[in-house]
């Protein structure tokens, strides 16, 4: 069954979208997603790094994004630049310095379009089990860690104060989705990560009454557009990544129309 | 009273904030079934003082102790909730630790809002918001209780019931109480010691009864006099518009505790009787 090259897209597709659901719950509830926006691009820089180095690309990913949002921690903290320029900065240049790098590279080819947009379409087994690898891994860490996380983001301070280490949720979150990111870049590109990020939790919102049920629904929207989207790519012949994205995009201007409000009442009365 | 009482204790505690001190010399205590009141006007070091209380600051000087497993619940001024995460006042009880569904609906009809339930907590009015972090508070069974301005923004009426309810919650678990008051004159009745902060501990004592004053009682109602106190301030000092303190005998110096050998807490012995 996974032979068949469309089949492993979704598999691996519908993996990723059940990651993304809960991280980037917390992406929009934290209002961290210009932030991991700035981990994305970094990855670009972390490719770049890791075939200088000669080191596995996973690895130099992941310390890329890592090292950025350990920069952006130590800069916000010195106060000067607001974090909404920081991440400006931070984002555009890891971006530049890692195309330059490559630029530089002229003895190394590589294929700048799947890296910035994806190719879904060229995932192979081993991908689709370092999708479901790490994805449980991720999945299991927010599960164990789901009350303290969910206190210190609705208040830090209260979270501190009654001994549930927010400092500690922030960073696990920080780890995972330096994570995803790294395996993820295949299937949408690291252009198009937060989209999925975030598209599928905000359709999410409004047809969730709680934090749990949104990060079920969330999951759920993002399968449906992974679903989606690749049936899109193959009936129009559109690059895959990108009609993902333009699938949840359907499905989130869905859940603003009437209809979602319809639905939500139901569910409620029954 | 026995040292095992003790909840919290803060001596001589600093706190500087790019080379300026936010709050300096800052020494008190919270024991069992002792409510303490910190007034003082904005920026003063009200709630700097609070959060090296609870452990979310580090002084930058002095030391803070708090009791071995002190179980803690924290009611934040502002809670700043993202419209985007779902959150009804059921859940919101369960944030920081499981409780029991029966308990939940006790402790929410404790507080008068077990019709709210199921509301969303970013639709709260600010009086039904204090009564539900009330309620979460309560339902942790807390050794000690901090709230921060709980009765900002919440009606006269509303202001004396959020005092009767932490009241009841003292009597009831006989917790200590640790609160800031953004009112600088009038506090809850039931306080035992009002501390007044600006920059440093500029006096304290225990406020008086309005309940005795006929005056009051008719300014207030008669349910508020049970309720509320007025607090009288015995400075020595006057803290100038440019941040340097004048004592009562004229002279000016820059910092009231630290400059001034003299002066230095002389005014915390006053007796308030």
């Amino acid at each position: 069954m996974l032979d068949d090259f469309f089949v492993r897209a979704m598999v691996a597709g519908i993996g990723f979208a059940l990651v993304t659901g809960p991280l980037g719950a917390f992406v929009v509830w934290r209002r961290m997603a210009y932030f991991g926006d700035t981990m994305a691009h970094s990855a670009l820089l972390g490719v770049a790094i890791s075939l200088l180095l000669n080191i596995n690309m996973m690895v130099g990913v992941v310390a890329a994004a890592l090292l950025v949002s350990g920069a952006l921690l130590v800069l916000e903290k010195r106060g000067v630049f607001s974090s909404d320029a920081l991440l400006g900065i931070l984002s555009h240049s890891t971006l530049a310095l890692g195309l330059v790098l490559v630029g530089f590279m002229s003895w190394v080819r590589i294929d700048l379009m799947a890296l910035l947009f994806g190719d879904i379409l060229a995932v192979s087994k081993g991908d689709i089990a370092l999708i479901y690898g790490f994805g449980a891994l991720i999945l299991v860490g927010i599960a164990w860690a789901w009350r303290p996380l969910i206190a210190a983001t609705v208040n830090v301070e209260l979270a501190q104060a009654e001994g549930m280490h927010p400092q500690r949720a922030r960073i696990l979150l920080m780890v995972f989705l330096a994570v995803l990111i790294a395996v993820a870049m295949k299937i949408v590109g690291i252009l198009l990560i937060t989209a999925l990020l975030i598209i599928p939790a905000a359709a999410a919102r409004r047809l969730s009454a709680s934090p749990e049920q949104m990060v079920v629904i969330a999951s759920l929207i993002g399968v449906i557009s992974v679903i989606g989207g690749l049936n899109l790519s193959l009936a129009y012949d559109t690059p895959s990544g990108p009609s993902i994205v333009v699938a949840a995009l359907i499905v989130f201007l869905l859940s603003l129309s009437p209809i979602a409000v319809i639905w939500r009442k139901k569910r409620k009365a029954s | 009273m026995a040292n095992k009482d003790l909840l919290v204790s803060l001596k001589n505690v600093g706190v500087e904030r790019d080379g300026k001190w936010l709050v300096r010399g800052v020494d008190f205590n919270v024991r069992r079934g002792e409510i303490v009141t910190l007034i003082g006007p904005n920026g003063s070091g009200k709630s700097t003082s609070v959060k090296c209380a609870l452990g979310v600051l580090d002084p930058t000087e002095g030391t803070v102790k708090r009791a071995d497993n002190l179980v803690v619940s924290y009611v934040p001024q502002k809670f700043n909730l993202d419209w985007t995460l779902p959150l009804s006042v059921k859940r919101l009880m369960n944030l920081t630790a499981k409780h029991a569904h029966a308990d939940i609906e006790v402790a929410l009809s404790q507080v008068g809002i077990a019709h709210l339930a199921d509301a969303e907590v970013g639709q709260l009015s600010g009086g039904e918001l204090q009564r539900a972090q009330l309620a979460r508070a309560m339902l942790r069974k807390p050794d000690l209780l901090v709230l921060d301005e709980p009765v900002q923004g919440v009606d006269f009426q509303g202001e004396v019931a959020l005092y009767e309810l932490i009241q009841h919650m003292r009597d009831h678990h006989g917790c200590g109480v640790l609160l800031i008051s953004h009112d600088l004159h009038v506090v809850m009745a039931a306080t035992d010691t009002v501390i007044c902060l600006n920059g440093h501990v500029c006096c304290r004592g225990a406020p008086q009864s309005v309940a005795a004053s006929d005056e009051y009682k008719r300014l207030f109602g008669a349910r508020a006099s049970d309720a509320l106190a007025i607090y009288d301030h015995k400075h020595d000092h006057t803290h100038l518009p440019d941040g340097r303190v004048q004592h009562a005998d004229g002279t000016i110096c820059d910092d009231c505790e630290h400059s001034d050998g003299d002066h230095a807490h002389s005014h915390k012995e006053h007796d308030h009787a």
